[in-house]
């Protein structure tokens, strides 16, 4: 689905959403009353310094504004922009900055819900959707860590190689259905059915027990590991402490 | 730990990531939760024919420092690059919940090329939950605070853990980033990075640059006694996390984008700060770095 579709199917009575220099900024109308706030970032843009500095005010700007209002963020995103300005002004920082911003707002009533719509990988996802507490995708999405070729420079292993485990190792592997074995993806939306209705079911969604994807990842399989391990140190630190 | 260790000989560098924490807590102090002997290896590298670790390059556990209980987190740089997979992104996180209902503080000594790629998918997400404890432990009151001075610096999702903390140590050989000079220079090409050299690597993402532009809130030698003074006064700093902190975050990084966004390279911005001779600042001792430094933007705990 294009973003112009989305929005419509989410608001069909109208919103105030906007793009510009690859950044998605706006609000619209709950069906109960109320708004949403929109920002995200369109067009399979990298998020830079810049980008990642705009949306943090933005949302810095709603926690200020208390009104309590969800915040949606649909990602549609190339990885960080990888250049020698980003890494000598300190992209980390800026990266990780969006990403409390999304936290702290949640922690003050926002609910934060996450849609990847297109593409996105590794410092940028990290950064937007994976920083917010509900992440839900629409098919087609194509999230990714790394492509393959700096994949290749970094393993040293080759890209026929690479190319030849992506297919058979969901673990490692770009794609959509992966991240939702490990977890880190909640939920699909099915696109025949109205958006508006699906946003309202995921931001009602609740999370009694906190951050419950290395739960789902041990359900779906992609993460047989990680909850049992972290559930383990903490009642191992926990023991003694 | 052998006879022959003397942690006070340490360097941060060389060493392995239980000789680190030997060396920073209090001695004998340190209790590993899931320790090697629980054999807490890596279900995925086997698919890529690759050695396991019982570590999984990651020790956590609780300790003293300075009589005070503390948590502790140690990357394995030796261990595939201290890269972040299942189980060891899963210890980080099973401690950083215990800091939050413990309310305790936490030591994270990073030593990390991200991502661990052969099971990409496992490590992004946990650090995703990493990011998440993390901010819910400060939320909650716990300082987190992130020591890096290991081989492998501290780059990928390791560097936005670190832009998480609330206090930041680095050494000279200390590199923070996201994304490293070899990916810059495969998607970018050599004219926009070119990762062998070195001398551009470190300007650009070393300890002493990290420092200068306030990316970084102690400069410390490449020695446990070092880390050990730098960590106690980080620890009697509020290192609280909530709005007015991420407005003075917004504020300090919108001015060094302001001050530095024209800047070509790091003697640029060096200069910029007041460094007489920025050219000379990699040659410099560490006392006559901080002699110079003395116009550095500070955090000033806004992160």
């Amino acid at each position: 689905m294009t973003l112009a579709e989305i929005l419509a199917g989410l608001f069909p009575e109208g919103h105030a959403v906007t793009v510009a220099d690859g950044l998605i900024l706006g609000h619209g109308p709950r069906p109960g009353g109320g708004r949403v706030h929109v920002l995200g970032i369109a067009e399979g843009t990298p998020l830079g310094i810049d980008g990642a500095l705009a949306l943090a005010g933005q949302v810095l700007a709603i926690v200020r504004s208390g009104d309590g209002a969800p915040i949606l963020m649909p990602i549609d995103s190339a990885s960080q922009r990888m250049s020698r300005r980003d890494e000598l002004l300190g992209l980390n920082e800026y990266l990780a900055h969006l990403a409390k911003a999304l936290m702290l707002a949640e922690a003050a009533g926002h609910p934060t819900l996450g849609l990847l719509y297109g593409r996105s990988a590794a410092g940028a996802f990290i950064a937007t959707a994976l920083a917010t507490a509900r992440l839900v995708a629409l098919p087609g999405a194509h999230p990714e860590v790394m492509d393959l070729p700096s994949m290749a420079r970094v393993t040293k292993l080759s890209l026929d190689v690479l190319t030849d485990k992506a297919r058979a190792t969901p673990v490692f592997a770009p794609g959509l259905d992966n991240l939702v074995q490990t977890g880190a993806i909640g939920a699909i939306w099915d696109p025949q059915r109205p958006l508006a209705e699906q946003m309202e079911a995921s931001l009602a969604a609740s999370h009694p027990g906190g951050d419950d994807r290395d739960r789902l990842g041990a359900e779906r399989g992609g993460r047989p590991r990680a909850a049992a391990i972290a559930e383990r140190v903490a009642a191992q630190v926990a023991g003694r402490a | 730990m052998t006879p022959a260790f003397e942690p006070e000989a340490l360097s941060w560098y060389e060493g392995s990531a239980r000789q680190r924490i030997a060396a920073l807590v209090d001695p004998g102090s340190f209790r590993e939760a899931v320790g090697p002997e629980e054999r807490a290896t890596s279900p995925h590298l086997a698919l890529f024919d690759l050695p396991e670790q019982f570590d999984d390059g990651m020790i956590v556990g609780q300790a003293a420092f300075e009589g005070t209980p503390i948590l502790v987190a140690a990357q394995e740089g030796r261990f595939m690059g201290g890269a972040v997979g299942e189980v060891h992104g899963a210890k980080l996180v099973g401690l950083l919940r215990a800091a939050k209902s413990l309310a305790l503080d936490v030591l994270v000594l990073f030593d990390t090329g991200g991502v661990r790629l052969q099971e990409a998918n496992a490590g992004e997400t946990a650090i995703a939950e990493i990011m998440r404890a993390l901010v819910e432990a400060r939320l909650s009151g716990s300082r987190v605070v992130g020591l890096i001075g290991g081989r492998s610096g501290c780059y990928g999702g390791g560097g936005l853990i670190a832009g998480c903390c609330s206090a930041l140590l680095v050494t000279e050989q200390g590199r923070i980033g996201v994304t490293g000079p070899e990916v810059i220079e495969t998607n970018r090409g050599v004219e926009e990075f070119d990762a062998r050299d070195r001398a551009l690597v470190w300007r650009t993402m070393g300890g002493k640059h990290r420092y200068l532009i306030g990316g970084a809130d102690r400069y410390v030698d490449d020695g446990p006694e070092a880390f050990r003074a730098a960590v106690r006064d980080v620890l009697a700093a509020p290192g609280r996390l909530d709005l007015a902190t991420l407005d003075a975050e917004q504020a300090r990084l919108e001015r060094r984008l302001a001050r530095f966004g024209a800047a070509r390279d790091a003697t640029d911005i060096w200069s910029a700060l007041g460094v007489a001779e920025a050219q000379a600042v990699p040659g410099l001792s560490t006392q006559a770095f901080r002699a110079v430094a003395l116009g550095r933007e500070s955090a000033h705990d806004a992160r």
